[in-house]
């Protein structure tokens, strides 16, 4: 089953006084599987975000078409449901953040779709619970460090029940704690609740938790498959501005120079494995 | 520096003051004022307000220093009105004449009582706030004005920018605080200089301050609509305000103050 289709997606930039846009997307063709963890990668400007924000009609296509749950997404009265269904958290979280109380904030979804009162109270300790946040439920926001404000993004995007969460560079602007923090909750999420993530970054080694790396250059797709499949392409992805993990660009080294070893290795135990392998033999 | 500012007046507590529903303190409030201003001008009726306030504080735990010292900025204003009624309220009972000045046993009067009341208005008003957390006395306020609605007055839109502006006042100020350090690391000087150098000073600190103010505002509204927000219509909430016993308990003691007021009134004590 897929959540999210589009098909020969582009879009345009109204361009500014002088200078010619060039399209921001170009003929984007995806489809994403309900349950699936999928990893958008690119350098900046490679059209990633504005991808992500066609996922739920903060942008409609200038041209080609988005479907979510088989809903147009250019179709004006499908954008609460649209909205409902795939979930967005940003970059920044003091930005996003609306409500002064933690659990007022969460239920600012709810709120707005017209939950009666007590499933809101309802919702909103599942979903408090759900991304480990529930201690902080009366806390004021902004004494939170940013892996928690993300948290609580996290958690008033599941207390609107949607199918699928993108998150558009959330984790930039977190330090690696709180980085970690946010990926173990959507990893959480994805596995335990079967909600659809779909992840932007232009961290590596976040790719490494999806089922499926999608990589973008110029407003198109330029690779798509499994991280193991994309992220041991090192002189492809150099090419494309981005650069391997560290463990696969060590191991990448280590081959030039003449060892037997496979790239096949995300975490740093696959790759100090492989190095001892090949030391043994 | 900043981050010592305290917003609003809030003092967290769990008395009954601070128990009563946001409206009814609202409503309270209204009738205060009205009692206030239809007293009689004399010692009974103020005294007889005085006892309530003074009630109304017991009750609140508020401590009184920090009601007083909530009077230093009006002090002036105080003053101002009270001299004002002092030499100006015509009478024929004449204390003290000299050169164009006259003041009278009315004006006297007057304006001692002025200042009662005008005092009396503000720790009253201090009170609600005290008792209060911003945010509850706002989500009051939009119960209590809701009926206006039908008039098409946006009370809701009202409510909600009343709460985004408190919920960002933390932030900005971190924000402010965060500018003064970059601008100081780069030579700046907020601190001395003739008030014409220091208000042009604050000139790189604003201009950073209203773009990123504005690059906020145009997030979050992306994120609220991202999360469904499309005005007030149709909008559930987490917290309904309700009425208990205590502020069925409140609302006939002030019904009580104004008709001993009132009563006072036509008695002429």
């Amino acid at each position: 089953m897929e959540i999210i289709k589009t098909s020969e997606l582009v879009y345009r930039y109204p361009a500014e006084e002088g200078e010619t846009s060039q399209n921001a997307l170009d003929g984007v063709d995806l489809t994403i599987e309900k349950g699936s963890f999928v990893v958008v990668l690119g350098h900046n400007g490679s059209g990633k975000s504005t991808l992500a924000k066609h996922m739920n009609a903060v942008l409609t296509p200038a041209a080609g078409k988005v479907l979510v749950d088989g809903l147009d997404t250019a179709e004006e009265e499908n954008l609460l449901e649209v909205r409902r269904r795939v979930g967005m958290v940003f970059q920044n979280p003091d930005n996003q953040i609306v409500a002064n109380v933690v659990e007022e904030d969460v239920a600012f979804g709810p709120e707005n779709l017209g939950v009666p009162t007590e499933e809101i109270q309802k919702r909103v300790t599942a979903s408090l619970k759900a991304v480990g946040m529930e201690k902080f439920a009366d806390h004021a926001p902004h004494m939170l460090s940013g892996g928690q404000k993300q948290r609580i993004a996290i958690a008033g995007v599941i207390a609107m029940t949607p199918e699928c969460i993108v998150l558009d560079e959330s984790t930039a602007m977190l330090d690696p704690a709180g980085r970690q923090e946010v990926l173990d909750t959507v990893q959480y999420l994805n596995r335990e609740r079967g909600i659809t993530v779909i992840l932007i970054t232009h961290h590596m080694n976040e790719a490494v938790y999806a089922d499926r790396v999608v990589v973008m250059d110029h407003g198109k797709v330029a690779m798509d498959g499994a991280p193991m499949e994309i992220l041991t392409q090192v002189e492809r992805l150099r090419a494309l501005g981005l650069s391997a993990p560290p463990t696969v660009q060590l191991l990448h080294a280590l081959r030039g120079a003449g060892w037997d070893v496979s790239l096949s290795a995300l975490t740093v135990e696959d790759c100090a494995d492989q190095i001892c392998r090949a030391l043994g033999a | 520096m900043l981050k010592d500012i305290t917003l609003g007046q809030y003092f967290p507590g769990n008395s009954v003051a601070h128990r009563l529903d946001p409206r009814t303190k609202l409503i309270l409030e209204v009738l205060y004022i009205v009692a206030l201003f239809s007293a009689n001008d004399w010692f009974v009726s103020y005294a007889f307000l005085a006892l309530v306030l003074a009630g109304a504080i017991a009750v609140s735990k508020v401590p009184v220093k920090s009601l007083v010292r909530g009077l230093k900025p009006v002090v002036i204003i105080v003053c101002f009105t009270g001299i004002i009624n002092l030499f100006w309220t015509p009478g024929e009972t004449v204390l003290f004449s000299w050169w164009i000045i006259t003041v009278n046993l009315e004006g006297v009067y007057r304006a001692f009582f002025m200042v009662i009341r005008i005092v009396m208005l503000i720790m009253g008003t201090f009170l609600m706030t005290y008792t209060t957390s911003p945010i509850t006395l706002t989500d009051g306020l939009e119960t209590l004005l809701g009926p206006l609605k039908k008039l098409r007055l946006p009370i809701h839109e009202l409510s909600m920018m009343m709460s985004i502006a408190l919920r960002f006042i933390p932030t900005l100020i971190e924000e402010t605080d965060k500018i003064m350090s970059a601008q100081k690391a780069r030579g700046a000087d907020f601190e001395t200089g003739s008030v014409l150098q220091r208000a042009k000073a604050m000139v790189p600190l604003l201009v950073p301050l209203f773009i990123s103010a504005f690059r906020r505002a145009d997030e979050l509204a992306v994120a609220m609509e991202c999360r469904c927000y499309h005005g007030g219509e149709g909008r559930t909430k987490l917290r309904v305000l309700r009425y208990q016993g205590i502020d069925y308990a409140a609302f006939a003691i002030g019904i009580l103050v104004i008709a001993v007021i009132i009563a006072l009134r036509y008695l002429n004590v």
